[in-house]
């Protein structure tokens, strides 16, 4: 579904990617794991277009979008949950999932999403910047699934958010893939949630892919000692 | 007794100086909402903004000589078909100039700041080699013309009572698109986070491009009004773009209402204080009284609460 090859990022003079290459099948979810600063939060920005890559190929099914424009990728079947979450904080709930609707058209909030999460539609006349940290994660990934994307990209979903949250959150995403058979790369430092909701893992290390596997295979002290400081 | 008046007649003034300031207060509103659309939506400082105002007066005027030359009889509606053009040939320039300039410079708002002053002066030059800069004046259809008399004392003009209601229809019509259409959704998101509305799926150069064209549209309106209570010259935007931006400011940038307090506010001020005292005194006492109030609120008037 999501396909990069020698994908390379540079800010400046200084590569932080150098030619990544991985591929994520349909209905699939891939973790992306690794320390702070070895380019997890670069490689999704990039895949999004908000930072050019210099060089590689990014496909979305057979379309290559390297050189579109971020909202481009999302009429492709792209959709992003950032890091920090990055709500509209002045827009109520129901408006932010509403910019979501921009690429497919529609002009109501598909009500499975509010069935995903029965919170927002409480707070739907809330301004976005007035609910919890949880409720805001909760609020940003409606606002991705409203524009219907085939690869869900989340960066650190799980900072700063309570345990329990984090939990049903792992939960949530796995029934959202398994609905309606959407591609999720998450990147992640918090292993157990990785393991919680992830089919394989990737360990990124100096913009490399350092280790690979599948979540049956996985060999958690190895992926541990690549994530600790 | 107040001073050398009787209360009635003090009464009448402060109604009749009250209207006047109504009228500024249209031509406030009207500059003001296209100026924080465009400051307070996208952190643009348009100098040119009293250019664009100028544009649409010039239009206007040239639509009442074109009407009385050629279509007399379509003269009493000719200024509704004006400000249509007043307002298409401010949105034209402006999403040019958006175009042309504006766009390269997102990043770095003191160049927008000289860059639309240079602008400013060169639409003035244009305007002086066009017009003459001699100031010109429209002639209004007889129905605008005239007033209503309440009381002995109190006369109302028309064309103020015409200025005013067409604010009210426009800064309504503006509400309504930044908080009710999707479209405004979409502008008030780009505004928001511009890296994160374009990952949504918004095509945010085209937001900005439209938004600074609305800004800029809307000012051409401010023109088509501006002609009743002026005439038109090319420096003749100069004298508002100071007291507007204050307007702006005063009433906290991104924030409508706000705007729309500020602009009666001052320009209330400013038309009851200009009576009894000379112009530049008034103008004196209201920049001291607005810079006072923003010293113990710099956010403006009115500002939204929110977590950040």
């Amino acid at each position: 579904m999501l396909a990069v090859e020698n994908l390379k990022v540079s800010y400046g003079q200084s590569e932080v990617i150098h030619g990544l290459s991985f591929a994520v099948k349909p209905a699939e979810i891939v973790a992306i794991m690794g320390r702070n600063g070895m380019g997890k939060t670069t490689l999704m920005k990039s895949l999004m277009g908000i930072v050019p890559s210099s060089s590689g190929v990014i496909r979305i099914g057979d379309t290559p979008v390297q050189t579109l424009e971020s909202f481009e990728r999302v009429e492709r079947g792209l959709a992003y949950v950032p890091q920090g979450r990055m709500i509209f904080s002045t827009m109520t709930v129901k408006e932010n999932i509403e910019t979501g609707l921009t690429v497919t058209g529609e002009t109501e909030v598909p009500p499975q999403i509010y069935e995903l999460f029965p919170v927002l539609l409480d707070m739907k006349g809330r301004r976005g910047g007035n609910l919890s940290g949880g409720q805001q994660q909760q609020l940003a990934i409606a606002r991705a699934l409203a524009s219907r994307p085939k690869v869900l990209l989340l960066d650190e979903p799980t900072e700063g958010i309570q345990p329990s949250i984090i939990k049903e959150m792992a939960r949530t995403l796995r029934r959202i893939r398994d609905d309606i058979g959407l591609s999720i790369v998450v990147s992640e430092q918090v292993l157990s949630f990785a393991l919680d909701m992830a089919d394989r893992v990737l360990v990124i290390e100096r913009g490399e892919i350092a280790h690979e596997a599948t979540r049956a295979g996985i060999d958690e002290a190895k992926v541990a000692s690549f994530l600790s400081v | 007794m107040i001073g050398d008046y009787s209360y009635s007649e003090f009464f009448s003034i402060l109604a009749m100086q009250g209207f006047a300031g109504l009228i500024l207060f249209s031509v406030f509103v009207l500059m003001a909402l296209g100026l924080a659309i465009i400051f307070g939506q996208m952190g643009v400082i348009n100098m040119a903004h009293g250019e664009f105002m100028i544009l649409g007066a010039y239009v206007t005027y040239l639509c009442s000589v074109v009407v009385t030359d050629y279509v007399p009889f379509l003269f009493p509606v000719y200024f509704f078909v004006a400000m249509a053009l007043a307002f298409a040939a401010s949105f034209g320039l402006g999403v040019l100039v958006e175009w042309a300039l504006i766009r390269h410079l997102y990043r770095r708002p003191l160049d927008t700041l000289l860059a639309t002053w240079g602008l400013s002066l060169a639409l003035q030059q244009l305007y002086r080699s066009v017009f003459g800069a001699r100031e010109v004046g429209v002639t209004l259809p007889d129905w605008m013309m005239g007033s209503i008399s309440l009381g002995d004392a109190i006369e109302i003009p028309i064309n103020g009572l015409f200025v005013m209601g067409l604010t009210m229809i426009i800064a309504a019509a503006v509400y309504f698109i930044m908080f009710r259409s999707s479209w405004g959704k979409r502008v008030r998101a780009v505004v928001q986070n511009r890296v994160m509305a374009g990952a949504v799926g918004i095509n945010t150069k085209q937001v900005d491009r439209m938004t600074f064209g609305l800004g800029c549209g809307i000012a051409g309106i401010a023109g088509s009004a501006f002609t009743m209570i002026g005439s038109t010259g090319p420096t003749a935007g100069q004298l508002y773009i100071v007291d507007t931006f204050l307007v702006v400011v005063f009433g906290g940038a991104g924030s409508l209402i706000g705007t729309i307090a500020s602009a009666f506010t001052i320009s209330q001020a400013q038309s009851t204080l200009e009576f009894f005292l000379s112009g530049s005194m008034a103008k004196v006492l209201t920049l001291l009284t607005v810079v006072g109030i923003l010293m113990l609120r710099p956010q403006g008037l009115f500002s939204l609460n929110i977590r950040r």
